[in-house]
């Protein structure tokens, strides 16, 4: 069964056509990763996937909930589908706690007690339980990293984007983030990733999807796609990007 | 018949400081709730109310105080509303404030990062409760030191209602200084009464803003 549904997608910055009619499925558990150039398209079909960047024509359906170009039902697909950024985004005026219990409380309605727990839980979940009561800035670019994906993880969703996490991290901090991803994974969550880290997306994605120039260019199970890649456009990325 | 300057003239300037403070916290308190509602609507997501904002601020920034003060005063007088000089002078002080801090707090709500907006966005936060828990709290810790630095040219400025009658800190100077002919002692008193209220504030304030940074390395 899918959980996202993406249909002939089109997005434009003014006369600027980022995505020209993208159409994708996932289903439950899968993991996705979206490569290509900067540039490609790949960001902004994630930021469309839970409703950050508007789009003008087409259908995306995610979890469940459709969004088409008028915007509505926004809130409730969000609640079901999290989102990580490459620059954390962590609310520096909350603890790591509360950065994690403020969603579950306010958008959930959870109480105190059950936000705590699952701020506690979803800690565990990235290995850093005892930074509960640290403040974000005082936190390693691979700490608030984690801190992020925990902060997401507790509003339990369905889906699970994730924008270029490990890429405004020094190389050996980046481990520690792509290991969370990969338990994730191992979880069962169903996941999209836009990412730089090749052998990462290789080893872990079931799935991998090529982008170029705002189309989906090629695709196919990722162990495939990285050892035998049919378009010379995939090629010359394959070559280019390992250097 | 010219009078000494002493104790009772003394303390004559100084309680009238009272007045100062008063219409200062009045300023504050109307002007502030104002200012917020000006800030918010200056960053609404939609025009219309964000030119109102802006045209406000526009009319309240371009305008002298002493205008305001008296087309509150004078103008609404004519208009048939006679409106006592220190209810005038507060009405008038209010909108000038609200025109200032409008135009501060605009500038720190503007200030947090969009990261943070979309980062609230995402976890599918109302806008309310963006800016209840994610963007204001953020915006008051820069807003404090602008503010204050406001505050201070406010209380200092209510000395421009002297010229409608409100007998505060100047006008009393002014008063005991027209009886006693010693401008020297008078206006150092004066002066000396409004450094002893604008100082501390400067004070609390950075006060207050090493407090808020506690925690915060960065």
């Amino acid at each position: 069964m899918s959980v996202v549904r993406v249909e002939d997608v089109h997005k434009s910055y003014g006369a600027l056509e980022v995505l020209k009619g993208v159409s994708m499925q996932v289903e439950r558990g899968e993991v996705v990763a979206i490569i290509g150039r900067s540039g490609s398209g790949k960001s902004t079909l994630l930021r469309c996937l839970n409703g950050l960047e508007p789009i003008q024509a087409g259908r995306i359906e995610v979890a469940g909930h459709t969004l088409d170009s008028s915007g509505k039902g926004l809130r409730d697909l969000r609640k079901d589908v999290g989102i990580v950024f490459q620059s954390y985004n962590l609310f520096p005026h909350l603890k790591v706690g509360e950065n994690i219990m403020l969603a579950p409380r306010v958008v959930l309605g959870c109480s105190r007690a059950e936000a705590r727990a699952r701020a506690e839980q979803t800690l565990a979940q990235v290995g850093l339980a005892e930074k509960i009561e640290a403040w974000p800035d005082n936190l390693s670019g691979g700490q608030a990293q984690r801190v992020a994906i925990a902060r997401s993880l507790a509003m339990q969703p369905k889906v699970m984007l994730f924008d270029e996490v490990t890429s405004a991290l020094d190389p050996e901090l980046t481990g520690e983030v792509l290991a969370t991803l990969e338990g994730l994974a191992q979880a069962g969550m169903t996941m999209l990733l836009v990412t730089h880290e090749m052998a990462f997306a290789r080893r872990v994605a079931n799935r991998t999807v090529f982008m170029h120039q705002g189309l989906l260019h090629e695709e196919g199970p990722s162990e495939a796609l990285f050892s035998a890649p049919q378009t010379p456009e995939l090629r010359q990325f394959l070559a280019g990007g390992l250097k | 018949m010219i009078r000494e300057f002493g104790t009772s003239e003394l303390w004559f300037v100084v309680s009238s400081a009272r007045w100062t403070l008063a219409l200062t916290l009045i300023a504050l308190a109307l002007g502030g709730v104002l200012g917020f509602v000006i800030a918010l609507l200056r960053v609404s997501r939609l025009a219309p109310l964000r030119w109102l904002a802006a045209g406000w601020i526009g009319l309240v920034q371009g305008v002298p105080v002493l205008m305001l003060l008296f087309l509150s005063y004078y103008g609404l007088s004519l208009a048939g509303l006679d409106l006592p000089p220190l209810v005038a002078a507060g009405i008038s002080l209010s909108f000038y404030a609200s025109g200032f801090l409008g135009e501060i707090w605009r500038g720190c709500i503007q200030s947090v990062p969009w990261q943070q907006w979309e980062a609230s966005a995402a976890l599918a936060l109302s806008r309310a409760q963006q800016y209840r828990y994610v963007v204001l709290p953020q915006a008051v810790r820069i807003a404090v030191p602008p503010t204050v630095g406001f505050i201070v040219q406010l209380v200092k400025n209510t000395s421009i209602v002297s010229i409608i009658g409100v007998v505060e800190l100047a006008r009393a100077g002014h008063l005991v200084n027209n009886a006693t002919f010693q401008p020297m002692r008078v206006f150092c008193v004066v002066a000396l009464v409004y450094f002893c209220i604008c100082w501390p504030i400067s004070l609390a304030a950075r006060w207050l803003e090493r407090r808020m940074h506690v925690g915060r390395a960065g």
